[in-house]
Formats: C-alpha cells, structure tokens, sequence
C-alpha cells in the first residue's frame, strides 16, 4: 500500500512537473494572483478595472502578448 | 536610481530598511546561518566531495592521459558531471558571495511587479526546465561535432572548463543583473551601462548576428533535408501537426497543453514512420526528393509565412512540441550512452589541429576551436535568453544561481554527449560525411578516394560502408551530408540501435533525430525572425514613427520581409557556394555568437564595476578577455590570412585573379559562373565579418572606458531597481538544505490565507 502510494506521488510529481515546464500551470497561477489581488483591493475599497478573465480568454490573451513581444529561441 | 539598494551584504543593518522577518515569518534565511551552514564540513559532506573530486580527476586522467587503442564515452560523461558539480558548488558560490551578492529580502520583479502573466513567480525546478529549453536549441548538437575533427580532446577540455569559467558565468550574471532591474533585456542594460555610442553598437551588432544565426541555422536544416524524401516529409508534416495543435487550443480546449503536446508527440511518431513508407514510394521519390536550392526557398517562404502568422497558430503548439522532443530526447541519449558505453577510436588531437587544413572547417585548433563549438561551452545567444523571459519569473534571488549557472551547464552535456554521439561513428564514414561535395564530388567512390587520401592513421573507407550505412539510415547517400546534423543523426541512431531494436530500427532513429533538430531549428528560424523584425521596426520607428506600431500590418510585413530577406540571401549564398557552404560559414556563426558573449560579458564588467567590486573584477574579465582574444583574432584571420582556405578576401583575390587571367576554372569551381559566385560570397563572408568585429571592438571599448571611469571615481553605484521587501520565501537550490528545511516547514504550517501574498503593482 505504501509503495503504490509513493508510486502515485511519483507519477503526480512528474504531471506537475511536465505541466509546469510546458507552461500549462499558467491559468492557474493567474487566478490565484487574481484572487490575492481582489483581497487587497477589497481592503482599499474594491475595484472592478480587472475582471477575472475565462480561461478561454487567458489563453487567447496570452497568445496575443506573445504575438505583441516576441521571444528569441536559442540555437 | 537608489545608490542605498546597492549595497546588499545581506546583514540586517541596511539602509533601505529591508527586514528577513517582515511578517510572522522570515522570507530570508539568516546570512550567518547560511555562511556556517557551508562551512560545516561534516564526514559525510567530505566522503562526497573526496567522491567526486577522485572520479572527476580519474576520467580526465583516462582522458587525456592514458593512450590506449580506444577510450570509452562513460569517462566523457564522468568527467563532465564531475567538474560541473565542483564547479557549481565552489566556484558558483565564490561569484554569488563576491559579486552577485544575492538577497532573499529583496522582492523579485515577479513579486513586486507580479501581474499573474508575465511576472509571475515559478517554482525554481520548473523555472529550470523552462530556462533549459529555452537556452537549449541546435547549437550545442552541431557545434561539437563538426569539432570532433579535432581529435576528442580539445573539444572535450573547452566545452567542460570553458563551461565552468566562462559560459555559465555569463549566463549567470546576465540572468541575475536584468533581474535586479525589473527583467530589462541585454540592448536596454547595455545603452544604460555604456552609452549611446556602446549601446547602439551593441543593438546593431545583435540585428546583424541574429540574421547570421538564423541563416546557418537554417542551412543546417536544408543540409538535412535535401535529397532526403523521408526528412522532407516526417519533417514537412510538423506543419500541420503543430496547425492542428495549435486550433486545438485555441478553438476546442484551450489550455490543455500537456494533452495536446502527447498527441501532437503521437503524431510525429507516425509522421517519422509514414516517412519510411514515403520514402519507398514512387510519388516519394518523385516529388520529394528536393535538391539544396529548392529546400531552401521552402525554408524562406515558410520562414515568412510562419513569421506572420499569429503565434498560436503555429509558434507556440511546434514549441511545446519542441520543448516534449527536447526533454525526452536528451533525456533518453543520456539514459543510452550510459548503458551501451560506446568505445571511441578517434585520436585524442587529430593532425588537423595543428596544421589547419581540415576539410570539415578549415583552420587550427587556436581560434577556431573556440569559435566552432560555441554553444554548449559559451554561448552568446543565452544573454538574449537570460534577460527576456526567466528573470521576470524568478521567486527569489538566491535561486539565480541554480537557474543560471546551472542550467548552462546542462546545456554544456548536451554538448558533450552530442561530442560521444559524433565521435562513435567510424572515422572514415564521419570525413566522407563532413567534408564538402567540392572535395568529395559529392559521389561514394570519390569521397572513398578523398577520405582515403587524407592518409589518417586508422582510416580505411570502403564504398560498402558507406553504401550500407545509406541504406541503413533509410538515406539515399550519406556522402557530403555536411552540417553536423547528419552525422548526430547517425551517431544517434548507432547507439540507440544497440539498446533498441538493432540494425532495422537504425532508420527510425536516424529520422527521429533529424526531426528533433528541424523542429529547434524551424522554431527558431521563426522566433529569430520574429524578434529581428521587432528590433527593426524600433529603429526605423525613430526616423518613421508609424512604423514603432507593430500592430500596423504593411509595416510588419514589410520589415518582416526585409529580415527574411537578410537571412534568405545568406542561406541562399551557403546553399549554391562552389566551395562547400558549411566550411565556409560555420566560423562566422561561431564568431558571431562569440562575439554577442563578448558583449553581454562587456556590459557585465561594466555593471560589476560600477558597484566597485574591483577585487572581484576578475572572475569577468577573464571569460571577457578570453572571449574578445579569440574572437578577435578568429575574425582578423578570417580578414587579413593570406591562406586563401582560411582568409575570406585571399580567396576573393584568388578568384578574382583567376577570373582576370581568363581561367574557365580555378580550384573546386567547375566554371566562371561558379567562380563569380565565389568571389561575391567571399567580399559578403569577408564584409560581414569586419562588421562584426568593429561593432564588437566599439563595444568592448566602452565596456573598458565605463570601467575605467568607475574606478577613477570610486564608484558604486548602480542602475538597480530600488528595493522592494519581498514578503515570500522559497529555498535556492534544486535540493533544500537542512536550514531551508527548517524553515520551509515553518511556511508550509502556515494557513492558506496567510500564505498568499504576492501583490504587485
């Protein structure tokens, strides 16, 4: 039982780690940035300029600053 | 500009007010705990390093010393890890202390510029990962083996120490300094640290390098490719497998990426077969056996195609897949050079390094060793790489270490393996491959008399193994297939037979790497293209200030044009040179990417000496030196030799002098027409070099001059960001250490909400 459990730590430590590297956590951490900004705004009295985008519009968005600021790639 | 932040000894005591405990928890280690912490050298900690010191010094000796029939790739591989574990864990740590300086309390621009998108702070081992893949393309893979030539030695000596003493550094302080101000890029610290003068030549000689880049790059590919249906398909078919990825996310479930990079993964598997089956039709065989010229103008239409359409259509899905093949790729040639151990018979220094006359690239080991392998050992490209995205992501300041120096030195065993790839072909089967249809005649009996002739030890071509080779690899010929990538691929392939699926698989394997190295190339064909158009459009946009909108199309397709043009009309001169194409334009990317290390590392002094850290000036100025010494001189050589094989304008002379006799041929150029085209290559070879090099000069120049004025002043200043209290914490390294641990823990109890404190703006 325990060897099975650290075989699924294992193999959801390299999903993590996969998703990671590829970028595919990023819609994630946007919202919990979102989410501790919201906190602190509540406190100075709210704001409504950032709406949480969808995470169809996150993804199209991100494309779209890439389009804007393009990175090198390395040879 | 706060002079106050500059000063980051990481003691309490600070003027800017910085606090390691701003909350209920510290967000820095203390320094005096960290220091005793690597002081105390327990038994264990010194078995290890005694370990490793004693293995370490064992391979080189079996290296470099002991001269048996063959070496074995394993001790390549010990003594690498060896000496890049040492060198991260003693040298790294003496620059961290005396010039980076590094402080925990310090916020990172991902944390007080956090925005969620492209500030955002990264856990350190995926920022790892992502910094690798990005600084890691087809430079290391190709540099190294058209290098082995050589013999094994000196390109095993400078990608290893040059890795420790120079490439890393670079992409460490690079990565480090652009962090502290707020992720600037390379050309922005540059204009800040040199000047107008410094920082304009510094932003030229970028555009003109990248074009070069880009153009040999590119070469490598059409190389590759050409007469080769198998490549032309499995490769052309990651065109509509990065489409069908790329509508995928954006239409149908955006965001999945690691699903759809396994499919797309899937797809290229069975593009790389469906090749195999391509290649034995007749239509195959019909319509896409494509000669150099043809492949090329594929490469710069597609190149301008790809450059203008929007990145989710095509850049981004072709990178993750990219990104998959990278990591598996390398992952999985490690794994195989371990297990299979191949033995390697090529001499430890080849005749050729002495008398300069090698055919794959000609010239002596000093300087162009150092300008062939450059990527892998110092690699000028990264410092563009190591100011973009990575440090807008980093979590906390002690990381850079790890991120930069480390990273690089995974890039430096690729390098290496790539090296034990090439070297474990036969030696015979390497020069027939890399030497240039002018010597070879580009048939099987004529590279078999030309390697022949060469009167190497050991050496002795049949046309059967050549013949069988080609059909082993699933290849119509594997004569003259110069540009290095080629031979990886049939190094590869050798080694991975022997561990999966023996002599019948060879072909699979052959094209699995061929694919691997045109899907980084193509990548960076279009990213390359990408960023040298923007850097255009920002120039022109001073003179014509429409043209700063770089949403406005016309303009965007006219200066993506005219980049692709740049790149294209050198691809196209490599492609069509009488003399070879390779041979003649390897040292010039190899200059060109020396050169942009030479700067990075001229911006780094300056910035190191402006803080006033002038004991410690060295640990710069030695790569700097090194860097400007043999690319200087590999550029001087390339103008002023009077070998017409080695001197651009000697063999523009040549040439021309022969033309002017009225000779119909002259050297490996059948007729006039072939000889014009020799001397206009050779003025445009020859022209861009100088181009290089004053730029460079100027640079390095103001580099001098800035640190100079620093010292007559006794500077310290700086052009940091002020400091910013950082209120997270997350541990340095890959591994933590027991005090990181401790408080870790600590963090780890605290309740969610708490946790959660990245702001920003």
């Amino acid at each position: 039982m325990t060897l099975l459990a650290g075989v699924r730590r294992g193999a959801r430590g390299v999903v993590w780690y996969l998703k990671g590297v590829l970028g595919e956590d990023a819609y994630e951490k946007y919202v919990a940035h979102h989410a501790s900004e919201c906190e602190t705004d509540a406190e100075v009295g709210g704001h409504a300029e950032h709406p949480l985008l969808t995470e169809r519009e996150f993804w199209r968005d991100q494309t779209d600053r890439q389009d804007k600021n393009p990175q090198g790639r390395c040879c | 500009m706060g002079a106050a932040s500059s000063t980051s000894e990481g003691t309490t005591t600070q003027p800017t007010a910085l606090k390691r405990i701003p909350h209920d928890l510290a967000v820095a280690l203390d320094p005096e705990e960290l220091a005793a912490h690597d002081r105390q050298w327990t038994p264990l900690k010194i078995a290890i390093w005694s370990a490793i010191s004693l293995l370490g010094g064992l391979s080189w000796v079996m290296l470099a010393v002991v001269r048996g029939e063959t070496v074995n790739a394993i001790w390549f591989v010990f003594a690498a890890i060896c000496t890049y574990l040492i060198g991260y864990r003693f040298y790294s740590k003496f620059i961290e202390k005396h010039i980076i300086r590094p402080d925990d309390r310090r916020a990172t621009p991902a944390e007080y510029k956090a925005d969620g998108k492209d500030f955002a702070a990264t856990d350190r081992r995926v920022l790892f990962g992502h910094h690798f893949a990005a600084i890691a393309g087809a430079g290391p893979l190709v540099g190294p083996v058209l290098a082995a030539q050589l013999g094994y030695l000196p390109g095993t000596i400078w990608i290893i120490v040059g890795v420790v003493l120079a490439g890393a550094v670079q992409d460490y302080l690079v990565l480090h300094f652009s962090m502290r101000r707020g992720g600037r890029s390379l050309g922005q610290m540059a204009r800040d640290e040199l000047g107008v003068i410094g920082g304009t030549a510094a932003l030229i000689a970028t555009l003109v390098i990248m074009v070069i880049i880009v153009a040999i790059l590119a070469l490598v590919v059409t190389n590759a490719l050409a007469e080769s249906p198998w490549g032309v398909f499995s490769v052309g078919m990651t065109i509509p497998i990065a489409l069908f990825m790329g509508c995928y996310l954006r239409f149908f479930r955006p965001g999945k990426i690691t699903e759809i990079s396994i499919i797309g993964f899937v797809l290229l598997i069975a593009a790389i077969i469906g090749g195999g089956m391509v290649n034995g039709s007749e239509w195959g065989q019909t319509y896409l056996l494509l000669d150099k010229v043809t492949i090329a103008w594929g490469i710069i239409i597609y190149g301008f195609i790809a450059a203008i359409l929007p990145v989710w259509l095509l850049l981004a899905p072709r990178d993750y897949l990219s990104t998959f093949m990278k990591i598996g790729t390398i992952g999985m040639l490690a794994v195989a050079i371990v297990i299979i151990r191949p033995e390697i018979s090529v001499p430890a220094v080849s005749e050729f390094a002495t008398s300069g006359t090698g055919p794959v690239v000609a010239g002596t080991l000093f300087p162009f060793l150092f300008v062939t392998i450059a990527c892998g050992a110092l690699s000028g490209f990264h410092a563009l790489i190591a100011s973009g995205t990575t440090p807008k992501l980093i979590q906390k300041e002690r990381q850079t270490r790890f991120i930069g120096y480390g990273g690089m030195l995974m890039e430096s065993l690729v390098a290496i393996m790539a090296l034990v790839a090439a070297l474990s072909i036969d030696r015979g089967i390497y020069f027939a491959m890399n030497s240039s249809p002018a010597l070879t005649g580009g048939t099987v009996q004529g590279a078999v008399a030309f390697v022949n002739g060469l009167g190497l030890t050991g050496v002795n071509l049949t046309p059967d193994m050549l013949t069988d080779m080609a059909t082993n690899v699933g290849e119509e010929t594997i004569v003259s297939r110069t540009g290095g990538a080629p031979t990886l691929a049939v190094g590869l392939s050798h080694i991975m037979q022997q561990l999966v699926g023996g002599t019948s698989m060879m072909s699979f394997w052959y094209h699995f790497a061929i694919m691997f190295e045109a899907l980084f190339i193509l990548t960076a064909v279009d990213a390359g293209t990408r960023v040298a158009r923007f850097m255009l459009q920002d120039s022109l946009g001073n003179f014509f200030p429409k043209f700063k909108n770089t949403s406005w199309r016309p303009g965007a397709w006219a200066a993506t044009a005219v980049m692709v043009a740049a790149w294209g009309a050198v691809l196209l001169m490599g492609v069509t040179d009488p003399l070879g194409g390779i041979n003649t334009l390897f040292p010039l990317f190899g200059i060109a990417n020396q050169l942009l290390a030479a700067i990075a590392l001229a911006v780094c002094m300056a910035i190191v000496a402006k803080r006033g850290l002038f004991k410690y000036l060295w640990i710069v100025a030695l790569p700097l030196g090194f860097a400007a010494v043999v690319t200087i001189s590999a550029s001087f050589l390339k103008i002023f030799s009077t070998t017409p094989g080695i001197g651009y304008f000697a063999q523009n002379r040549a040439f021309s002098d022969a033309l002017a006799a009225g000779e119909t041929s002259f050297g490996t150029a059948p007729n006039v027409l072939a000889m014009e085209a020799v001397v206009r290559n050779t003025m445009v070879q020859g022209v861009l070099s100088i181009i290089f090099v004053v730029l460079s000069i100027i640079v390095i120049l103001t580099a001098i001059q800035a640190t100079v004025r620093a010292y007559r002043q006794r500077s310290n200043a700086t052009s940091e960001d002020d400091a910013v209290q950082s209120q997270i914490y997350a541990p340095a390294g890959f591994i933590m250490t027991p005090p990181e641990k401790v408080l870790q823990a600590e963090w780890d109890a605290l309740p969610v909400h708490k946790k959660i404190t990245i702001k920003g703006h």
